[in-house]
């Protein structure tokens, strides 16, 4: 208590003299009784010489009186100003130059940074002083000027955090570039320890006073993942001892629909003073594979997410042998080196090719395999041609094979020439030839060729003209070592040499495991790449933003191998997702060695706490309850007079009042209950529903169009529907409905992710939307209107399959009446809905193919079917369709539109197949 | 009569027609409310004088031949007599209190009393009509008459601006002998003109119904605080500086009202009761019409 005091100054002290007459007003106010109601009351006549029993009564009661003292003190109080934590004025008079980290770990809370970053520049402009402003993370190397900050204002309202830190080079090329003169600093940071702070630091102060503002750091992160033991393990870092916290890891990943969804979660607590925190997620290998990205939970920061690659996936490698050597002699094996390479980084399976190819592997490698079975190379050319890598190693076996004109084997990339070279024996001229060096545009580009690499004896290709543009590695003397040719969507690769060491020593040196690698056969992270990764131009293919959101990048130069190996994130290189050919690599905010730690200042800077207490003016507050007093006491004043009857009716307008004031949360939850009859009712019959567009007029023409068409549909079918639902995507399960109607207007908000959960699950479960952007589609020649705009940018979230306009001879022109155009309020614009497969054909007999197995998910127009459909309470129409008969024509279409619609929705393609009732009736006569 | 009046006239009546016609339910109630003395509509349930069909009897010597009902008899061997039933009209007349104490009313939800007690008295004229009885005001201005005339007379009469006393007296100086009577006020004036005009009307044979209508804050007394009272004619007043301390005081008085209108009913073999303003007039309505209809069987 004596604390707010001690926080509470005033803005006029002196009119707190007023509150001396008080007592005064006390005595004055306990002699002057109410004053009396003249009531009209034909029952007087019996009153007639009562005398009252207790003269004390017509005092005013002493809560009364304390109640408007109470009020006249409020108001004396407020009028007088108080204001809580008032700041003292700042001292500095000079040029101000406002600092902010503005990097990840400012994210979490960057809208109360903003606040006070907004708050020093107005403080600086009241105070007179020219300001400049920079973000560190921003561009500093155009030069500081002071300016009346002006324009200041609206930069600060826009400044967005960056999802990397400042750089140590950074900060110190901006301390060689401030401006001459004396100027004051004041510098947001965000309290993460970096070696580029105290030089920096130390050039400010050369100018002037260096004020930093630092709350302590609390800034999250999460390290990036590895696998230890078959887990993924993960860190928590935290930036310094704070208190005891507990938070969840959230890993994220692709579910069989290739929708992302939370995939496991794991809690993680910090004691009072810890600085990191393991979790282990024990997930399995499907799972994992999944796996997209990690988040803390609750932590809106690109350092608390981290992005998962191919470092995490295990890729599920087919082993197929030649066929045993000897027993024992596992060094001779092709097999034995492939195993070794691959057993740590992937999942290896080894069987027969038949029993391999039903495990669906990502990768088969076939070491010295010469012949397969007819039936098993059907099926391998099959597998590889739906995306498999398939990858062949030459050998003994192999190049016996080889028959002179025998059949091309369609497994091969290249031709080869029958039997196999030998380099370096004791019978030819020439020496085992070493590698080339990688060519330019290969995956193993940029690979480093050890000099003791050497090929004794190969297969050889044809040579034909397009033999050049299958190798991807050759020889010293530029025969092909390795080819590789893309076959739909996957491909195969021949190593010329065999996997053993039998023909060449390069299974025994580490580039073997560099080029499996490269292959994205196996795939390692962590520095060690590094070097591995020199050579290669990676393509940014999602980037993340300050609070961790993915975002398509788009336009974004190329990024080198080498650069991407350091983990150094920046504004050329923003953490996200990068891609090189078949390879993806995350860039995370966290490298696996980083460590947090707060910040240190150099001695001399004036370091400030959080100044989470702002300045806060009570004034309104204050004189809002004394007001509220002096109501309370009319109020009470008419209560004990009588004039307004009964207690029960001013404790009515009492919770009335209370409710209107302070009531949201009760109403809130008050709704759930509501919300769950409403649901119960929707469910109960079938509703059709409306989304709520939050723009009244249209959600009243939805609701009256709803209610049109239920009319209709119960005038003439047998479909009875409820009540009209609005539906709030946010907040409404869209389970219990079949059907929603969805009017598009521009300034409709965007739907949470949750409700684009919520509605990619109504499509797929058989719902249909009818979207309507109301607008006729009057924009022609490729322009859009603002509606169709908006509809682009909603659908985006949407799990719409491709769309068509409507063909004549979809089932809804025929799920109950006959129809040719689909009108609304206007006519003629066309509507689109879930294209036919190509493979369609027209039914026999019939005039329309055989189509729409199901119900298409949506349905797209401009019509204003709504208001087509609108009826008033009394069933009249509210909105007039076209002219006079043609115009009532056109909207009895509209509802046959509608009830073909409703139709299709409860029936699906049920018409379609009434094709096939002759065909059934004959097959039942036999 | 001015046109305003008329207007009135014809909207109140209008409104206790309106009330009347709810009732066929009631009528067929009143049917199992048995007593084969009922009159009106439901005949006296013997022959005699009267239009309505009773029964065929065989004749008997000294029938006058006449009388014979040839249609009847030529159906079977025998002479039968058409004999119709007896039905008496009986004269009601009312009084409705058209004071000032009667035009109030503490809600906007409900009528004042006034116009409920004139509803009440007119529903019943309506449905005594029906009935055939002869209907009118007590104080002269509408002597009774059969009729649908009469009831569009009566209402007039009862349109008619109130006298502008603070308090009604019953003004039943045209009562008829044997006639039937219905007071409705709320009987808050000085008790001895109600007593007076009820042993005047009990010595000439008249017996009726006393209905006394409040309104419910007269019956409740909801009020607090400092407040000066008056009387709607502001002729009296009475100040007090905490209403709700005569709240006891004021009911114990009321209720000494309500004994002694039911001590005088006790001796004339008036009934009485009590009707407020914010219950169904209905209930009144069914009430009164069964007290009137059982007083015609006490007067048989």
């Amino acid at each position: 208590m004596m604390a707010f005091f001690a926080a509470l100054g005033w803005t006029t002290p002196w009119l707190l003299w007023a509150l001396l007459p008080l007592p005064l007003i006390w005595l004055l106010l306990r002699v002057v009784p109410p004053a009396p109601v003249l009531r009209r009351f034909p029952g007087v006549v019996l009153l007639l010489g009562l005398a009252d029993e207790d003269a004390s009564s017509a005092r005013t009661p002493p809560w009364l009186l304390l109640l408007r003292v109470l009020a006249l003190m409020l108001a004396v109080v407020g009028f007088a100003g108080p204001v809580l934590n008032p700041k003292a004025a700042s001292d500095g008079r000079g040029p101000l130059l406002i600092l902010a980290d503005a990097g990840w770990a400012d994210a979490a809370d960057w809208d109360k940074r903003r606040i006070h970053l907004q708050a020093a520049l107005a403080e600086a402009r009241q105070a007179g002083r020219p300001v400049a402003w920079r973000a560190l993370t921003g561009d500093l190397a155009s030069p500081v000027v002071f300016t009346a900050g002006d324009d200041l204002a609206g930069l600060l309202a826009a400044a967005q955090p960056a999802a990397w830190e400042p750089s140590d080079d950074g900060m110190a090329a901006f301390a060689g570039k401030l401006p001459e003169g004396d100027f004051d600093t004041l510098w947001f940071s965000d309290g993460v320890a970096r070696a580029g702070r105290a030089p920096l630091a130390d050039a400010l102060q050369g100018h002037g006073t260096l004020v930093v503002q630092e709350s302590p750091a609390r800034a999250f992160a999460l390290g990036p993942p590895e696998v230890v033991d078959g887990k993924v393990r993960l860190t928590v870092l935290r930036a310094g001892p704070g208190p005891a916290r507990g938070l969840e890891v959230l890993a994220y990943g692709l579910d069989p629909a290739g929708i992302e969804q939370e995939l496991a979660r794991q809690g993680v607590s910090f004691e009072a003073g810890d600085r990191a925190q393991d979790v282990r997620l024990d997930l399995p290998p499907e799972l994992r594979n999944r796996l997209t990205r990690f988040e803390l939970a609750g932590v809106a920061s690109a350092g608390a997410v981290v992005l998962a690659d191919d470092a995490l996936k295990r890729r599920k490698v087919a082993l197929v042998d030649g066929g045993s050597v000897r027993e024992g002699l596992d060094l001779l094996s092709p097999a034995h080196y492939l195993r070794q390479a691959l057993k740590p980084t992937t999942d290896l399976i080894e069987g027969t090719l038949a029993d391999l190819l039903a495990a669906s592997p990502d990768v088969v490698i076939l070491a010295d395999v010469a012949r397969l079975q007819q039936d098993d190379a059907d099926r391998l050319a099959d597998w590889v041609d739906q995306g498999g890598l398939l990858v062949r190693f030459a050998g003994p076996r192999l190049a016996a094979s080889l028959a002179p004109d025998g059949p091309l084997d369609p497994l091969l990339p290249v031709p080869l020439r029958p039997g196999d070279r030998a380099v370096g024996g004791a019978m030819s001229w020439g020496a085992p030839q070493g590698l080339a060096a990688f060519p330019e545009g290969s995956p193993f580009a940029g690979l480093v060729v050890p000099g003791d690499v050497t090929v004794g004896a190969q297969v050889l290709a044809q040579p034909s003209p397009e033999l050049a543009d299958h190798v991807i590695a050759t020889l010293a003397d530029g025969t092909p070592l390795v080819t590789r040719k893309k076959i739909g969507s996957g491909q195969i690769v021949l190593f010329h040499v065999s996997a053993n060491a039998e023909w060449t020593n390069l299974p025994l040196s580490g580039l073997f495991v560099q080029m499996l690698d490269r292959l994205a056969i196996s795939s390692r992270a962590g520095k060690a790449e590094a070097a591995a990764l020199a050579g290669t131009v990676w393509q940014a293919d999602r980037v993340m933003d300050g609070f961790g959101r993915l975002t398509k990048a788009d336009g974004l130069a190329g990024v080198a191998g080498e650069d991407l190996g350091k983990g150094l994130v920046g504004p050329l290189m923003p953490p996200g997702l990068y891609r090189s050919d078949d390879r993806h690599m995350a860039l995370n905010v966290m490298t696996a060695d980083r460590v947090l730690a707060p910040a240190v200042w150099p001695a001399g800077v004036r370091v400030e706490g959080p100044a989470e207490a702002v300045e806060r003016p009570l004034k309104g507050g204050v004189l809002a309850f004394a007001l509220s007093l002096l109501i309370a006491d009319i109020l009470a004043t008419l209560l004990l007079s009588g004039r307004i009857g009964g207690v029960r009716r001013v404790g009515a307008l009492l919770l009335l009042l209370a409710l209107t004031g302070f009531g949201q949360p009760q109403a809130a939850r008050a709704q759930t209950a509501d919300e769950v009859e409403r649901m119960v009712a929707a469910a109960d019959g079938m509703a059709l529903a409306y989304v709520v567009t939050g723009s009244q007029e249209v959600d009243d023409i939805s609701k009256a169009g709803m209610f049109g068409l239920s009319t209709v549909l119960t005038l003439r079918t047998t479909v009875e529907p409820g009540e009209p639902f609005a539906v709030d995507l946010d907040r409404d399960d869209l389970a219990v409905f079949a059907f929603l109607y969805w009017p598009i207007t521009a300034d409709q908000p965007t739907p949470s992710l949750d409700a684009y959960r919520k509605l990619n699950r109504f499509l797929q479960s058989g719902g249909m939307i009818l979207i309507d952007t109301r607008d006729a589609d009057l924009a022609a020649g490729g322009v859009v209107t603002p509606e169709g705009q908006r509809l682009q940018e909603l659908a985006a979230g949407l799990d719409i399959p491709a769309l068509d306009p409507l063909p004549g001879d979809h089932v809804l022109t025929r799920s109950f009446y006959l129809l040719e155009d689909f009108p609304g309020r206007f006519a003629g614009a066309p509507v689109w809905a879930e294209a036919a497969p190509a493979t369609a054909e027209k039914a026999e007999g019939m005039p329309f193919r055989n189509l729409n197995d199901g119900v298409t998910p949506v349905v797209i127009g401009g019509n204003d079917w709504a208001a087509a459909w609108a009826l008033d309470d009394q069933g009249r129409p509210l909105f007039r369709v076209g002219r006079g008969q043609t115009g009532e024509r056109q909207r009895e279409m509209a509802y046959r539109f509608g009830i073909n619609l409703i139709m299709h929705v409860l029936t699906g393609n049920y018409k379609s197949d009434q094709v096939h009732v002759p065909a059934l009736l004959e097959r039942l006569g036999q | 009569m001015s046109e305003g009046a008329t207007h009135a006239g014809f909207d109140l009546r209008h409104r206790a027609e309106g009330l009347a016609a709810g009732l066929p339910p009631l009528l067929a109630a009143a049917e199992h409310l048995a007593a084969a003395l009922q009159q009106g509509l439901h005949g006296r349930r013997r022959a005699g004088q009267g239009t309505e069909f009773w029964q065929y009897r065989t004749a008997q010597p000294g029938d006058e031949a006449r009388r014979i009902d040839w249609r009847r008899s030529a159906r079977s061997d025998a002479q039968f007599l058409r004999e119709q039933e007896w039905q008496a009209a009986q004269s009601v007349q009312f009084w409705a209190d058209g004071a000032a104490s009667m035009a109030y009313r503490s809600s906007e939800r409900w009528e004042d009393k006034g116009h409920r007690a004139r509803v009440l008295a007119l529903a019943l004229a309506v449905l005594l009509e029906h009935g055939g009885e002869r209907i009118g005001l007590a104080d002269g201005l509408a002597p009774p008459r059969a009729g649908r005339a009469q009831l569009m007379r009566m209402a007039e009469a009862l349109s008619l601006p109130g006298e502008g006393a603070d308090y009604g007296a019953p003004r039943a100086a045209a009562l008829l002998p044997g006639a039937r009577a219905v007071f409705l006020s709320d009987f808050l004036g000085g008790f001895d003109p109600v007593r007076d005009a009820v042993l005047a009307a009990a010595d000439k044979g008249v017996k009726g119904a006393l209905v006394q209508v409040l309104d419910p804050a007269e019956e409740e007394f909801p009020f607090a605080g400092r407040a000066l009272f008056e009387s709607m004619g502001a002729m009296l007043r009475h100040e007090t500086k905490e209403a709700a301390g005569l709240r006891a005081r004021y009911l114990a008085r009321l209720a000494a009202r309500r004994d002694q209108l039911a001590e005088l009913g006790r001796a004339t073999g008036w009934s009485v009761t009590l009707h407020r303003t914010n219950s169904p007039a209905q209930g009144a309505l069914l009430w009164l019409y069964q007290v009137v209809g059982q007083d015609q069987g006490l007067w048989r």
